[in-house]
């Protein structure tokens, strides 16, 4: 209990920290009137503008009004709008999270799988052929992989459809995108652990008992090979998402990838904060989940947990 | 009665050629080694680091593929491709492995890690009677009961050997391979060790090959012995000859350099200079010649045969010389 506390308190103190950091690079990055208002406005405007969203105020005066504001729940508006920034960004999470859990599940299909299989069957053909398609898949640039997907299956085979939203079939090629590119991370990691595992004496011992091969690697390979992928698993949560800002760009797909995208180039300041929030929120909560795991996952570390810091 | 027969087994390694113009070169690992283990016999296998004992038991269980020669258990050959029958002759072989640590997945419990082997060959055992017989099998090797649900990394050295142990048991195997059980262990623990299998073996009867560098612990546990060098045996007989009366100058250089407290300095002992040569490379004729004391002209280009009195055989010209019983002195 005492562990999962501190686990927790840190959490916070990192989420506080990125969000701290994004609100004084923001600002310190440029002022959002200009790209609010348009180039031709008098300075009379700028100046009322400013005053209206507090940018009138020293940084530091702003900044502690910011915490003082999310501390009682209020998370800023929308300078587009002025709808409050929190609804606007919710509105457009379920649209986000419909493209990157089926692609995690993709990864994961796919990935653990075509892992095992490659240390099963090491130094042959099959093995060498997944590494080449895995080391293809995460050094191609999402953006790349998007495009190439939309001019094969979309421009020539008119499968699916470029972009947009609505149906099934719109789904495909951003969830195949962000899917595959994970696949070939979880591939790799699966591997080298599977093969760490399958060096050593209980294995050989497994099999020396009389239990089939499948059965070893069932019951007793992947397990203790699982820490290292569940760990790459957590890490990939938050790489998802960024995939998502390149991927709902390349399909206009109205998720709070593209959402931030636009914020961004129109300085709304609220809206990319929230958004920052809330993503740092999910990589810290899946780490956590992650290190939760673990001691399900491996009896020392649940030693070690109980101990506490 | 003859449990298991292994007839002239080898195991070769082909490594990739010395330089650009190199021919292929031929690692022989273990190199035509015949033995035979009776029902409840346990023969100990010594020899230096490196000279093969570890390949020869898992050539004799059939873990890894032998470039040559037979094995026999009960009758039946023993096959190297993992087949049913591979899988269901692991009820009669077990074998506990140097490293107790290691041989356990970490993630089971003690009682599941000892229970698994009836899991695999006894699937109709009702759960009651496995619970019992893994709490039968702690009691045999002297783990508290209290220890079932613990994991391998909350157990000493000691106590997780007793666990492998526990666990080549649980099928009353006929043969046990231990290479090296002990060596990874304290003195005080070793003795431990010991006792225990004395004890195992006087209860349950099964057969063994033990595999060690550590002369005491084989001649207090074996009641035969071979000993190996460069991937063959040189010499093989029962415990005591073995080690009282040695014929082969290899066997007597590792006799005489057992430590003992009681003995005086007035025995002379052989010391070997120099490390094994390269297997890669196997000297010509009898393989120990060139860090033989006593070697001669002809050791040097004939391969001595192994010339068998009684149940003692040694490979060595002094001995198939005629000189069987006297000790030459250079």
């Amino acid at each position: 209990m005492k562990y999962f506390l501190v686990r927790l308190l840190r959490a916070l103190v990192t989420i506080l920290a990125v969000v701290s950091l994004c609100f004084i690079v923001l600002r310190l990055a440029g002022d959002p009137s200009v790209a609010m208002l348009g180039p031709d406005v008098s300075a009379a405007e700028i100046a009322a503008f400013r005053q209206r969203w507090g940018l009138d105020q020293p940084l530091h005066v702003q900044f502690f009004q910011f915490i003082w504001a999310v501390m009682h729940g209020d998370l800023g508006y929308s300078m587009r709008g002025g709808e409050p920034a929190l609804s606007m960004v919710l509105r457009h999470v379920p649209q986000t999270l419909a493209i990157t859990v089926p692609a995690l599940l993709v990864s994961i299909a796919i990935g653990v799988p075509a892992g095992i299989a490659a240390a099963l069957y090491r130094n042959t053909w099959f093995d060498r052929l997944i590494i080449l398609v895995s080391i293809v898949g995460y050094t191609v640039p999402s953006f790349v992989l998007a495009l190439v997907l939309a001019l094969v299956f979309s421009v020539s085979l008119r499968w699916f459809p470029t972009g947009g939203s609505g149906t099934l079939a719109h789904l495909v090629l951003p969830v195949a995108t962000i899917g595959l590119i994970g696949a070939a991370v979880i591939a790799r990691y699966t591997r080298s652990a599977m093969l760490e595992v399958d060096g050593q004496p209980f294995i050989r011992t497994a099999s020396a008992k009389g239990l089939r091969r499948g059965a070893v690697v069932r019951r007793h390979a992947l397990p203790n090979a699982a820490v290292p992928i569940v760990t790459i698993l957590g890490f990939m949560v938050g790489s998802t998402v960024t995939g998502a800002v390149v991927v709902e760009t390349v399909f206009s797909w109205p998720g709070i990838g593209r959402l931030l995208v636009t914020s961004v180039a129109a300085r709304d300041l609220a809206v990319v904060q929230v958004i920052t929030l809330l993503v740092s929120a999910a990589m810290v909560l899946s780490n956590l989940v992650v290190d939760l795991l673990y001691g399900f996952l491996d009896p020392r570390m649940r030693a070690s947990q109980s101990v506490g810091e | 009665m003859t449990l298991l027969e292994v007839d002239n087994i080898s195991r070769h390694y082909k490594l990739p050629p010395a330089g650009f113009r190199g021919e292929a070169r031929n690692l022989r690992a273990v190199d035509g080694v015949s033995f035979s283990i009776s029902k409840g016999e346990t023969l100990g296998l010594v020899g230096e680091s490196g000279c093969g004992k570890s390949t020869t038991g898992r050539l004799v269980l059939g873990h890894i593929p032998r470039s040559g020669g037979t094995v026999t258990f009960n009758g039946r050959v023993v096959g190297t491709k993992r087949d049913a029958q591979w899988r269901e002759m692991r009820r009669h072989l077990q074998m506990v492995y140097q490293d107790p640590l290691g041989a356990l997945d970490r993630r089971w419990s003690i009682a599941n890690q000892i229970g698994e082997p009836l899991d695999i060959h006894q699937k109709s055992m009702p759960k009651a009677e496995r619970a019992e017989r893994v709490a039968g099998l702690m009691a045999d090797v002297g783990l508290r009961p209290d220890l079932a649900q613990r994991f391998p990394h909350e157990l000493s050295g000691g106590q997780r050997q007793r666990v492998v142990i526990a666990r080549a048991l649980a099928l009353e195997p006929e043969l046990i391979v231990f290479d090296e059980p002990v060596s990874a262990l304290d003195v005080s623990v070793q003795a431990q060790m010991l006792n225990l299998l004395d004890d195992l073996r006087a209860r349950t009867s099964f057969a063994s090959l033990f595999i060690s560098h550590d002369l005491k612990v084989v001649r207090h546990i074996s009641d035969r012995v071979a000993v190996m060098y460069l991937g063959e045996i040189v010499e093989q007989g029962p415990s005591e000859t073995i080690f009282r009366a040695p014929q082969h100058p290899y066997t007597k250089a590792l006799a005489a350099a057992i430590p003992s407290a009681r003995r005086s300095d007035k025995t002379e002992r052989t010391l070997l200079s120099g490390a094994p040569p390269n297997p890669v490379n196997k000297p010509s004729g009898c393989t120990f010649h060139p860090r033989c004391p006593m070697a001669m002209p002809v050791c040097a280009q004939v391969k001595p045969t192994m010339t068998i009195d009684g149940l003692h055989g040694v490979a060595c010209h002094l001995v198939s010389g005629g000189n069987t019983n006297s000790v030459v002195t250079p």
